[in-house]
């Protein structure tokens, strides 16, 4: 029971207390690049989250089942990102074939997702945090999750944003980081909630 | 672009005129992140300058032999390979510098500005030009964190480059220096950027209208 409680308390944490884009300072990129719409940052929400939670397992997989046993743990960044390429060209692959509808929708976010630094930092987190495979695949999953809910949050007040009258040296991206920023303070609100 | 840039032309283009922070806002993770003091900025921005200079000179070298289909993961690997170099450096030469960037140097390898560079430069361009490209790119970087830097360090806990200036009575302001800070400053510097910019760019049509 008390493991249980644990892990449940690791979830929450890893949605809220340590989210990727307020206080882990990864993914900011498609975080300001596609959030211009609710729909397409869901979009890349969801394949972030598909992506990430693979990419928890298989890298701490070939890590500690490959790297570690070879004395290779200097080529950890090489092999992870190897990784994350080939999963995100497969899971591609793999939409396009079982699900013609979803492929259509998130098109031509998967790819870019192989250059999304949440998912490399979430590899590299798990190993050098010491997780074991289940904390890595949660880590992986809800971190990616709390990425889906900072992404959507932005979305919403962005689609607010275009109809405000904005300084105009402050308007697109200045503005948003600010946001951001705002967003954040709120966010630090959770801090110690979930250890 | 032109072909027959100055090899100045190209540097310059990097520092100002496409500044990778405040124009084009690439490796916005690292910008925010590592910027809490003016030294972590230094050293970030270095870090990336070696590893953007030695990809793309080694991208251009390649440029002919690397079949477009697979340009993408082969630029991967050869970034990956001068982000491991460096991560290996530091850790040897600048401990300190190594655990307070910690995760943000194997994350070099997704900083956008580096694979944009191969992608849009080191791939069309002589190995030369290429080099001052990344040069360019990678200071115009350095320089835009390191002001982030000093304004959070300045503000946050009231010294510059780990000394002292504000004097004891100052009361530091926490924030900037915690995540939130992060975003703001750098939201209000890009702000201000477009201000100077749009400045520079107005007085500098008004002299070409002059001439003409």
């Amino acid at each position: 029971m008390n493991e249980l409680l644990k892990i449940l308390m690791f979830m929450v944490s890893c949605v809220l207390t340590h989210n990727f884009i307020f206080s882990r300072f990864l993914g900011n990129c498609p975080f300001l690049g596609v959030s211009n719409k609710v729909e397409t940052a869901v979009g890349m929400g969801v394949a972030v989250t598909f992506v990430m939670a693979l990419a928890s397992l298989f890298t701490w997989l070939v890590y500690h089942l490959v790297l570690v046993k070879l004395g290779l743990r200097y080529l950890d960044t090489i092999a992870f990102i190897l990784i994350i390429a080939g999963l995100v060209q497969f899971v591609e692959m793999f939409i396009k074939k079982s699900s013609p509808s979803l492929y259509k929708a998130l098109g031509i976010y998967l790819p870019l997702i192989t250059t999304n630094c949440a998912v490399l930092g979430v590899a590299v987190l798990n190993v050098s945090e010491g997780y074991n495979l289940l904390y890595s695949v949660l880590n992986g999953t809800f971190g990616a999750l709390g990425f889906l809910l900072a992404i959507v949050l932005m979305a919403g007040v962005r689609e607010r944003l275009e109809t405000s009258d904005i300084p105009e040296p402050f308007r697109g991206f200045p503005i948003c980081i600010i946001i951001a920023g705002l967003m954040s303070v709120a966010f630090m609100g959770f801090s110690g909630f979930g250890g | 672009m032109e072909k027959k840039q100055s090899l100045s032309g190209v540097f310059m283009n990097g520092v100002i005129t496409e500044n990778p922070t405040f124009r084009l806002v690439l490796g916005t993770c690292p910008t925010i992140a590592v910027t809490t003091n003016a030294v972590n900025g230094i050293g970030m921005g270095l870090a990336a300058t070696f590893v953007l200079v030695g990809s793309n000179l080694v991208i251009s070298l390649l440029r002919n032999f690397i079949p477009d289909k697979v340009r993408i993961p082969a630029f991967v690997v050869v970034i990956c390979t001068f982000v491991t170099m460096v991560q290996m450096l530091l850790q040897a030469y600048v401990p300190v510098l190594y655990e307070s960037l910690g995760l943000f140097i194997p994350l070099i390898v997704v900083n956008c500005i580096i694979l944009a560079r191969a992608e849009a430069f080191a791939s069309k361009n002589a190995p030369l030009a290429s080099v001052m490209d990344g040069l360019g790119m990678g200071l115009g970087f350095t320089a835009a964190i390191t002001i982030i830097g000093c304004i959070r360090e300045l503000f946050g806990s009231g010294s510059l480059f780990g000394l002292n200036i504000m004097g004891a009575g100052y009361q530091p302001m926490l924030i900037l220096v915690l995540a939130p800070g992060g975003f703001i400053v750098f939201g209000l510097v890009l702000g201000i950027a477009n201000i100077i910019m749009k400045r520079a760019d107005a007085k500098k049509a008004a002299k070409e209208g002059a001439q003409a």
